[in-house]
């Protein structure tokens, strides 16, 4: 065991006033060794990036760090003056934040941004600085450093800026790199290519990595050793072997259950009931007392204790204590062999065929349009009653835009939808005013799609006084109700304000509201995106139920392959604004005929430690929809590109009745 | 029964009060109003200048009753029982400060006149010496020694009943609000006195006294002498000082009732419904906004005095006339300075017509008219609130601009602008006449400062950003 380089102790840091603090961190104690990767896991509003800031000692004013200590190495960070914890910040200590698109300053170039870093703690002096920078920008994996030092942030894509805020934290030379969510706002391709990064980076400095997440796939791709962190505490430590095989804590072992995929397909995955408590109040007992399914009359009124479980590594909770062997151990679910799915060779409910969305660029001051973002460039599906049709891409792929363009909120420049008889795209005035209770949508953020002005059940009840469904004030509200039931929430809550749920029961009120006149076909652009884990199988296991009680149609939008794998019937991957490939979910997800899908499949990061997979790495970005690359849209970033792909966009091939691919090399 | 006038800003400064107790009324109900101005009733500067400004609005508002008083009865003659001339409540209420003109300028609380006059002793001869005043201290018979005495006497009583006065109203608010707690009238007031109470009821109750004193001695000193002096016709300048109020709170106030429904109506429709109609609207404030606004003000106001001399006979009288320039210049100020809050309605619009809940209800096929009711109007406005209550100091001050080189309220009209322009010719006399600038400033001053002070307080609590910022 070598020695620790970080070591926190009974770390507490309340946050707002004195007569009501938010105890964000609680007592927590964490090592960090040299050389490591330590994964700090949790839901959001765990006080995880709570305790990272207490470290940096980079605290909002109405933060205060009550009691405990952070020694890095021998220097005692809390008991420092604010004149050396500034040259500890961004040296010793250095911190990348989630966002890299507000990270940097977009007034100046990120040389400048880089060098300012190097000056302050490399000491170098001025003519070295800008080989320095150089050099930075060039570990960090940027092709041709010389001329992007002098670009500016907009110039660069998310995955480069995350890059060069990574090269900004490195030019302290940082015996510690604390990662915030560094990949969450990132796609699965750039994901891979930023964690791979950070990787090869360990290995050459030998800084240790202090990674923030929530997301359990990453963590089982990079971290050696795992903290789970609950409601302001700690409450498992293991290495990643003994947390992936064996997690103690029914809060973890719950976790894994709630992770959707394949191997969970046609059951319901398993929920942690209710919300991380608020951190305000007093605890009695287990902070997780109420959430969890093994819970003792003790859990309620004896706080637990924190127990070594051999080397550095510990769990809080009572079970553990009285060495009860788990009531049972459902931690391995035996694999179901995934249903059939049935090819009704029915009529489908929508057609879509070469839809086409196009936003016009335009310039100088009498607007001449001098040419096109194509947003979404031909692209043709069907959905069947009763399926749903899972839409993958990375982000600004046209995912959206196709939703938006088939439910008529943006007019698509051309092409058809079909939907039930009717051409959606000729549809006028009040005849489409008409056709609109059969297709609803549902957003991303359910906190942006709901009016923080009004009432719950006003906010249901709109698109019914818009419909005429029900005659009256007396009978919407008994709708409102029925719903708001069938959706798993309380009647009371229509007299409520969206602000006072949490996020899970947001979206649940949002699937409420989507209901509500009777659609048959409901586009989810990413439902599920903005919730944890465990409130994201509460609303996939809903979705899921309502679709077999309603024989509802989805259109599910999504960049997650593990909840296409667990709800969709058929899958079409994207690719700038075009499908590259489409098939049924087993089809496309167990053999991938596409060089893009086989790539996105395998960055995306998995839990299953068995599963060895070779990761394809994509080089670069997405190009821009306005200029896209001339030929098949992909071969810049391809790894199996030959120079025909250059001439022309590949025709796409029937492979089977229900699938078709985009590549030259099937053909 | 005297015979009430209405004249065209009196109406509207009521609609204006009915439109703001309808909005606190509807703001009752929704939380999301209520709970900023729960946070602005709890700042001490909030409650402090609420105090202020609700001093000098019910002066403005019983300065909008106006009447023909009933005249008394040995002066009515052949069916004629009312005054040709036309005077508010609050006139009434002040008569001994309308009525006692002097002849010309005097000095604040001054026995004898300013300027020197020959006057003819009862022996017949005549001196040169400053003439004693008809009304200010007239009760002295040894002005030089009984003078200080009498103003310090004054003093003593008007703090004593200033003093008795604010216990008698503390007692009652104490009463009123010790209603409904369980700690009754005792528990109450010693929450309120040591400052536990949520609103700051302490603060509430210091300003409170410190106005009612001030207003009881003024009242007591006005009684025998002139507070802040006469003019050069002999009129109290307190008293066309506190005249003053209404003209500065009119023109704060209807301007915005002139701006608002143009600046919203104009300002959401150009953000929602983007493409011609925001390109038109868009050409029209920006044109409008390269119009010097004191260009377009003198012209509408030039214009319309040549209406007024050309058409006099429609004007029953001289305060109706005053009255409409005063309204016209409502309205010319109102169009010159919407262009500011449509361009923030617009660009606010425009962000949140493409929110997921606009997105929502537009899926659902809810009509455009509809969709600006309910979703977007709600979601402004916090920033016509602002706005309107940063503006109001700003058009006080305008006005006062504006009265300086002659294009503002009629002459006729008491206002601190016609103060200060007439304080021009005063400041170059020898010996310099400074009360009346002085006394302008004064109340003009405290009126702007408590309104800005309370704007900070009312832009803190309602701005999202401030908002989340803080908690």
């Amino acid at each position: 065991m070598s020695d620790p380089l970080l070591r926190i102790k009974n770390l507490k840091t309340w946050l707002g006033s004195k007569d009501n603090p938010v105890k964000a961190v609680d007592g927590v104690d964490l090592e960090i060794r040299k050389g490591e990767t330590f994964a700090l896991l949790g839901e959001s509003g765990c006080g995880k990036s709570m305790t990272a800031l207490t470290m940096m000692r980079l605290l909002p004013t109405s933060g205060r760090i009550l009691d405990g200590s952070v020694m890095l190495g021998d220097t005692d960070i809390l008991s420092l003056p604010e004149a050396s914890m500034r040259s500890e910040r961004g040296g010793r200590m250095g911190m990348i934040f989630q966002e890299p698109n507000t990270s940097l300053n977009p007034v100046l170039t990120i040389g400048d941004q880089i060098a300012e870093s190097v000056k302050v703690h490399a000491g170098a002096v001025k003519s070295e600085i800008n080989s320095i920078v150089v050099d930075l920008l060039k570990a960090v994996g940027i092709p041709d450093p010389e001329r992007r030092v002098r670009e500016y942030p907009h110039q660069l894509s998310g995955g480069m800026k995350q890059r060069v805020m990574i090269a900004i934290a490195l030019a302290g030379k940082p015996e510690l790199l604390i990662a915030d969510e560094p990949t969450t706002a990132l796609d699965v391709t750039i994901q891979a290519q930023v964690l791979r990064l950070l990787k090869d980076l360990q290995q050459e400095t030998g800084m240790a990595i202090m990674l923030i997440t929530h997301d359990l796939g990453v963590v089982s791709e990079v971290a050696d050793r795992i903290a789970v962190m609950y409601a302001g505490q700690i409450i498992e430590v293991a290495t990643r072997e003994e947390f992936f095989n064996d997690p103690k804590h029914p809060y973890s072992r719950k976790l894994f259950e709630s992770l959707p995929g394949k191997a969970r397909r046609g059951q319901p995955l398993a929920v942690i009931e209710g919300t991380v408590p608020a951190l305000n109040q007093e605890f009695k007992g287990c902070r997780f007392a109420d959430r969890c399914e093994e819970v003792m009359d003790m859990c309620h009124n004896q706080i637990p204790v924190w127990s070594e479980i051999g080397e550095a590594q510990g769990i809080r909770c009572h079970l553990h204590n009285m060495d009860v062997v788990p009531v049972a151990n459902i931690r391995k679910p035996v694999v179901q062999q995934p249903e059939e799915i049935n090819k009704k060779p029915s009529t489908p409910l929508l057609s879509v065929d070469d839809l086409k969305v196009h936003f016009p660029i335009q310039k100088g001051v009498l607007r001449r349009t001098v040419g096109h973002v194509k947003a979404v460039d031909g692209v043709s599906m069907d959905i069947t009653t009763g399926h749903t049709l899972a839409l993958v891409g990375e982000s600004g792929c046209g995912k959206t835009t196709v939703g938006k363009g088939i439910l008529q909120l943006i007019r698509p420049t051309a092409g058809s939808a079909i939907f039930d008889g009717n051409e959606l795209t000729e549809l006028k005035g009040e005849a489409l005013r008409k056709r609109r209770s059969d297709m609803q949508i549902i957003f991303q953020d359910p906190m942006a799609s709901m009016n923080p002005r009004m009432l719950v059940g006003d906010i249901i009840a709109e698109g019914m006084q818009a419909q005429r469904i029900g005659n009256n004030r007396q009978e919407r509200s008994e709708r409102v109700n029925d719903l708001l039931s069938k959706v798993g929430l309380s009647v009371d809550a229509a007299k409520r304000y969206p602000h006072e749920f949490s996020g899970g029961q947001r979206q649940r009120i949002c699937v409420a509201r989507a209901l509500a006149v009777e659609p048959m076909l409901i586009v989810c652009d990413e439902p599920t995106s903005a919730l944890d884990v465990s409130v994201q199988a509460q609303i996939l296991n809903l979705l899921k139920q309502l679709q077999d009680d309603l024989d509802l149609s989805y259109l599910f939008i999504t960049h997650d392959i593990s909840v296409v794998a667990y709800l969709a019937h058929e899958v079409a991957v994207m690719y700038l604004g075009r499908i590259v490939e489409r098939g049924t979910v087993q089809e496309v997800l167990e053999s991938p005929q596409h060089p893009y899908t086989k790539a996105l499949l395998s960055a995306v990061p998995v839990v299953d430690q068995d599963s060895k997979r070779q990761v394809i790495h994509l080089e670069g970005d997405m190009p821009s929809p306005a200029d896209p690359p001339a030929g098949c849209h992909f071969h810049p970033r391809c790894p199996e590109a030959v120079p025909e792909c250059q001439q022309a966009y590949p025709q796409q091939v029937q492979l089977s009745d229900t699938r078709t691919v985009s590549c030259i090399k099937l053909s | 029964m005297p015979q009430f006038v209405v004249l065209w800003t009196d109406a509207l400064i009521f609609l204006l009060l009915f439109m703001a107790v309808g909005f606190g009324l509807y703001a009752a109900r929704k939380e999301h109003l209520r709970d900023p101005w729960r946070s602005v009733v709890e700042s001490k500067v909030g409650v402090g200048t609420m105090v202020v400004l609700l001093f000098y609005v019910t002066i403005g508002l019983l300065d909008s009753i106006h009447y023909h008083p009933t005249l008394a009865e040995e002066e009515q003659s052949n069916g004629v029982t009312h005054a040709s001339e036309v005077i508010s409540l609050f006139d009434q209420m002040v008569t001994p400060l309308r009525v006692r003109q002097e002849k010309t300028y005097s000095a604040p609380l001054a026995t004898h006149q300013y300027a020197k006059e020959t006057i003819e002793l009862p022996d017949g001869t005549q001196i040169r010496d400053f003439p004693r005043l008809l009304h200010g201290g007239a009760h002295l018979q040894r002005p030089e020694q009984e003078w200080l005495p009498d103003i310090l006497r004054s003093v003593a009583i008007g703090t004593i009943k200033g003093g008795l006065l604010t216990l008698v109203v503390i007692n009652i608010l104490i009463m009123f609000s010790s209603i409904g707690t369980e700690c009754g009238y005792g528990g109450q007031a010693k929450r309120m006195l040591l400052g536990q109470t949520a609103i700051p009821w302490r603060v509430v109750l210091l300003t409170l006294g410190v106005l009612l004193v001030l207003l009881t001695v003024s009242a007591e000193l006005s009684l025998k002498y002139h507070l802040l002096g006469t003019d050069k016709v002999g009129e109290d300048v307190f008293y066309q000082a506190l005249k003053s109020i209404r003209t500065g709170l009119m023109i704060g106030t209807l301007t915005t009732l002139v701006m608002l429904p143009a600046a919203i109506l104009l300002g959401i429709m150009a953000g929602f419904f983007r493409g011609w109609v925001d390109d038109i609207i868009q050409y029209l404030y920006t044109t409008l906004n390269s119009i010097p606004g004191v260009l377009l003000i003198a012209a509408a106001i030039l214009m319309l005095q040549i209406y007024m001399s050309n058409h006099a006979d429609q004007f029953n009288s001289l305060l109706e006339r005053a009255d409409m320039r005063l309204l016209f210049l409502c309205i010319i100020l109102g169009v010159t300075s919407w262009t500011g809050l449509c361009r923030l309605l617009r660009g606010e619009s425009i962000k949140l017509r493409e929110v997921d809940y606009v997105q929502a209800a537009t899926a659902f096929g809810v009509g455009n008219f509809q969709i600006i009711l309910r979703h977007i109007l709600p979601n402004v406005l916090h920033i016509v609130l602002i706005t309107v209550v940063l503006d109001f100091s700003g058009l006080v001050l305008a006005e006062a601009v504006l009265s300086y080189v002659n294009i503002g309220v009629d002459p006729t009209m008491n206002s601190w602008g016609n103060m200060i322009n007439s304080a021009r010719l005063e400041m170059a006399r020898e010996p310099i006449v400074w009360w009346s600038l002085m006394a302008a400033l004064m109340f003009m001053f405290t009126l702007v400062l408590s309104a800005n002070l309370f704007s900070d307080v009312v832009r803190d609590a309602f701005d999202p950003r401030l908002r989340s910022s803080s908690r």
